[in-house]
């Protein structure tokens, strides 16, 4: 299919939208009706045909506003993306990475022509047309990590393995759940995940290393992860807090369907050749309540599933306050009825909403 | 990440023989694609089907790493072992279709390093072959000292010291030449990683002799390859699956588990990787240990590396 | 006596402990204000390492009260530096003509320690050839997520931002190629809402 780009904003007067293309592909990430961490790891191959895990690289109705929007953040503030002198190598394995999946994924959108290190790349949808030599940086009007990231959705953290431990040494990160790359560049796995609460002492990022310091070319993994975002906004950062912090006050029952989006980020992990360094594009997909409960199974179970969470991973996820404003507006769309398992609509199966 | 990993599909256009001991063999992607390339030091897991037996065994990949058109590996023939060398010597030829595994890399280049000093023994020249290609590449500095048993086994030595005259140190036991590793390790400037790989002594002096001067671990680096080793044919049963199965003389416990259709991770097959680690839930006999992946403390029946190790007795019960 | 017990924390949070002599193909010490007792101590278990010891010392509250001990342990060198800024250039040259096998020994503030350590590390000293030890103030160096300013020995919780004057809570999530601890803006979304400030480890 041929995607529409949409013409839409994640700042200011948000005319971010999702068509019920998108409404019905999204990564719903709760499986049952209640949730708890877990190294919920599975391998990258591919998903149900127009599901987000169909190519590698997604790409959605949403890439040419997203890009614009992380333009507008680096061009406020070059820190979000940096890369340590030795993770150069592990830009260009990137840069290659993606050229050569989303041209063979999208040959309507990209193509990539190699000629041994003569490389030509051409981005129809947001109209680059560059030809340069493959590892000469003085060939790209960037780095390589922020050259090909300037033009793929999601953020990304590329990490070095050494010491049985992997190391956050390059990255480019907009579109984050309130984590700063300036102030993490160079922590390792349990460093920077050090404020995550309850996960350490379940052992989960202790198995999660041990399962990604063995993620091998050709076998690429990913998970889900989740938190809750008052308005859409891509560009939670710590940074800029102090200006977004206060729309979390903005609720009202009125607006709350509107307004309050899931935020869910589809994490994948590859290993790069050359570097032996390990990517992790962390995509974020946003979706307004009141368009998720149009899928009657989904709005039962968020209801379930934020009604139970505990208290200290609402605190964290940054929506401890607003949680009795959501379970207000949820609990009109869970009639008690049981769920099938799965993260799937299951539109055809599942009952309409019992009033 | 084990059995089912994707294989590649490769082609051997060349064998050349490089002395007495040493053949190189290149491959190319059988359906002309190119092929992935990878980081200095990676292995490939070679799949040999002689006869009955398939063999998984793992070899360094010596061709430039950022070359996609082939691979190379230089295999070193090992009469006394289990057959895999001897397979690859004498059965193999060009034109001759093989499966190898994905480029998997437990002896990287620490990219952090100011400084790379690396330290070769007799066929543990490979890895650093590659890795020398790479940071011709990306410009990062290394120094090589080499020592081989004769100048004709010294495999590789004429063409690199042709290439970096300044860089590159044989020393040929026959010749009474010795690395000299203490004057070396002294003095190196700071961020200076030190790499070994070569028999297991020779490992030993390094790692030794590097903690006495102050080396912290994480700038030493090491690999030996260990081909699993012969041994006394042993029966052992698996709890998990209910089999009761007889591991040869010939083959290793892990080939075992395979060809009885047990699935049973692993990565390197070479003692290294603890992917395939497993727990013994009883025995009675005795161990033989080979892996350099356990505790001490592991070793005494409560777990086994089943892709190098061997159990010689009367009773063992693993959970797989 | 000049040694605190921090509580357990989060797996960011650096944690300190006591220099040992250590065999190494140099010495290289640095402490600041009560760091010199933890020099000091270790002077004490191997009095010929310390014979070879590089010392670089930053009295600050001190005063004179430590150096006469030190020259007394007998360094190889001892300089005695009025901040570390002011030390900066010199700790560039003797980290970076230490060999492989150096052995670091850092003591005192977690500022001094976190600074040195930094500088350490970008130069290529590796991380385990590097011993510290807390002494002296529990102060800490912290850096604004918002303007990216960093204050100097911060001792209150929250605190305002020398650089952009927003009011910053103190996180124990520390960097150590910043050096420092993370403080963010307490009154985001209730602004002007700001909790009375109280001593760290009060």
């Amino acid at each position: 299919m041929t995607i529409q780009f949409n013409d839409e904003t994640f700042r200011d007067d948000y005319t971010f939208r999702n068509s019920d293309w998108a409404i019905r592909r999204f990564p719903f990430p709760f499986h049952e009706d209640s949730y708890m961490y877990s190294v919920n790891m599975e391998r990258h191959r591919g998903g149900p045909e127009g599901s987000v895990y169909a190519k590698r690289f997604d790409v959605d109705e949403h890439y040419i506003s997203e890009m614009r929007d992380r333009a507008l953040v680096l061009a406020e503030d070059p820190l979000r993306c940096q890369s340590l002198p030795h993770m150069t190598l592990a830009g260009w394995d990137l840069l290659e990475l993606i050229m050569v999946n989303k041209s063979e994924d999208y040959p309507d959108l990209f193509e990539l022509d190699r000629d041994g290190n003569k490389w030509r790349w051409i981005n129809k949808p947001l109209s680059i047309d560059d030809s340069f030599i493959f590892m000469d940086e003085a060939s790209l009007p960037y780095g390589p990590m922020e050259y090909i990231t300037r033009q793929t959705q999601g953020d990304f953290a590329v990490l070095d393995q050494r010491e049985n431990n992997l190391w956050m040494d390059a990255g480019m990160v907009t579109t984050q759940a309130d984590w700063s790359l300036d102030f993490d560049i160079g922590m390792n796995f349990f460093e920077w995940h050090a404020p995550v609460p309850l996960a350490h002492e379940m052992g989960v990022f202790k198995r999660a290393l041990k399962f990604l310091l063995n993620v091998q070319q050709g076998n690429p993994a990913r998970r889900l992860n989740w938190t809750m975002t008052v308005n859409p906004l891509l560009d939670t950062s710590p940074e800029n807090y102090h200006k977004w912090g206060v729309q979390k006050t903005t609720l009202t029952p009125e607006n709350l369907g509107r307004k309050q989006h899931l935020r869910v980020e589809l994490q994948t992990f590859y290993r790069l050749p050359r570097s032996n360094a390990l990517v992790f594009p962390i995509r974020c997909y946003l979706i307004a309540l009141e368009d998720l409960v149009t899928i009657p199974k989904w709005g039962r179970r968020l209801h379930r599933v934020i009604r139970d969470l505990p208290v200290e991973l609402a605190t964290y996820k940054g929506f401890i306050d607003n949680r009795p404003l959501i379970l207000d507006y949820l609990s009109q769309f869970d009639d008690g009825l049981p769920t099938s398992p799965g993260v799937w609509p299951d539109l055809d199966s599942e009952p309409p909403l019992r009033r | 990440m084990s059995t089912d990993l994707d294989r590649l599909h490769v082609v051997v256009t060349a064998k050349v023989k490089l002395n007495d001991l040493v053949t190189r063999f290149e491959f190319v992607h059988a359906g002309g694609k190119p092929l992935p390339p990878f980081s200095g030091g990676a292995h490939a897991l070679v799949e040999m089907r002689d006869g009955d037996v398939t063999r998984l065994n793992p070899y360094s990949l010596m061709s430039d790493p950022l070359d996609p058109s082939h691979y190379a590996i230089s295999v070193r023939r090992d009469d006394a072992g289990r057959g895999g060398s001897v397979f690859l010597h004498d059965k193999v030829q060009v034109g001759d279709r093989l499966n190898l595994g994905y480029p998997v890399n437990l002896f990287a280049l620490d990219l952090t390093a100011r400084k790379h000093l690396m330290i070769a023994g007799g066929i543990g020249i490979t890895p650093f072959v590659a890795q020398i290609k790479q940071l011709q590449s990306t410009g990062g500095a290394f120094e090589l000292h080499y020592a081989a048993r004769t100048q004709a086994l010294a495999t590789y030595a004429d063409a690199l010291r042709a290439a970096h005259p300044a860089r590159v140190n044989l020393y040929l036991d026959d010749q009474n030449q010795q690395i000299p590793l203490e004057r070396l390790l002294s003095g190196q400037p700071p961020g200076t990683h030190v790499y070994v790989c070569g028999p297991r002594g020779m490992i030993d002096w390094v790692l030794t002799t590097a903690h006495a001067l102050g080396w912290p671990p994480e700038a030493v680096h090491f690999e030996e390859f260990l081909a699993p080793q012969p041994g006394m044919p042993f029966t052992v049963e698996l709890a998990q699956t209910g089999k009761t199965i007889c591991v040869g003389e010939h083959e290793s416990l892990l080939e075992a588990m395979e060809r009885e259709g047990v699935d049973a991770p692993y990565l390197c097959r070479g003692g290294a990787c603890g992917q395939c680690e497993t727990r013994v839930l009883a025995h009675d006999g005795t161990f033989h240990h080979h892996d350099h992946w356990l505790e001490e403390h592991d070793r005494n029946g409560r777990k086994i590396m089943p892709c190098v190790s061997r159990f010689e007795g009367t009773r063992l019960v693993l959970d797989r | 006596m000049s040694t605190f017990q921090f509580p357990p924390s989060i797996a960011s949070r650096p944690t300190y402990g006591t220099l040992g002599p250590r065999a190494g193909a140099a010495q290289i010490m640095l402490a600041d204000a009560e760091g010199a007792e933890a020099l000091l101590a270790v002077a004490k278990t191997d009095p010929e390492l310390m014979r070879r010891a590089h010392v670089i010392y930053i009295p600050k509250h001190t005063g004179a009260q430590f150096i006469d001990q030190l020259r007394a342990a007998n360094p190889a060198i001892l300089h005695v530096a009025p901040s570390y800024a002011a030390c900066t250039q010199r700790l560039h040259r003797v980290f970076s003509a230490a060999p492989m096998g150096a052995q670091l020994y850092l003591a005192g503030t977690e500022g001094l320690i976190g600074q040195a350590m930094a500088l350490a590390l970008q130069i290529g000293i590796p991380k385990s050839a590097i011993q510290t030890e807390h002494r002296g103030s529990v102060a800490r160096r912290v850096q604004c997520v918002h303007c990216k300013g960093i204050t100097e020995d911060v001792m209150i919780d929250p605190f305002q931002c020398s650089h952009c004057g927003l009011n910053l809570f103190v996180r124990d999530h520390y960097s150590r190629r910043l050096a420092a601890f993370q403080g963010v803006c307490i009154d985001a979304e209730d602004p002007g809402n700001v909790p009375p400030s109280v001593e760290l480890y009060s």
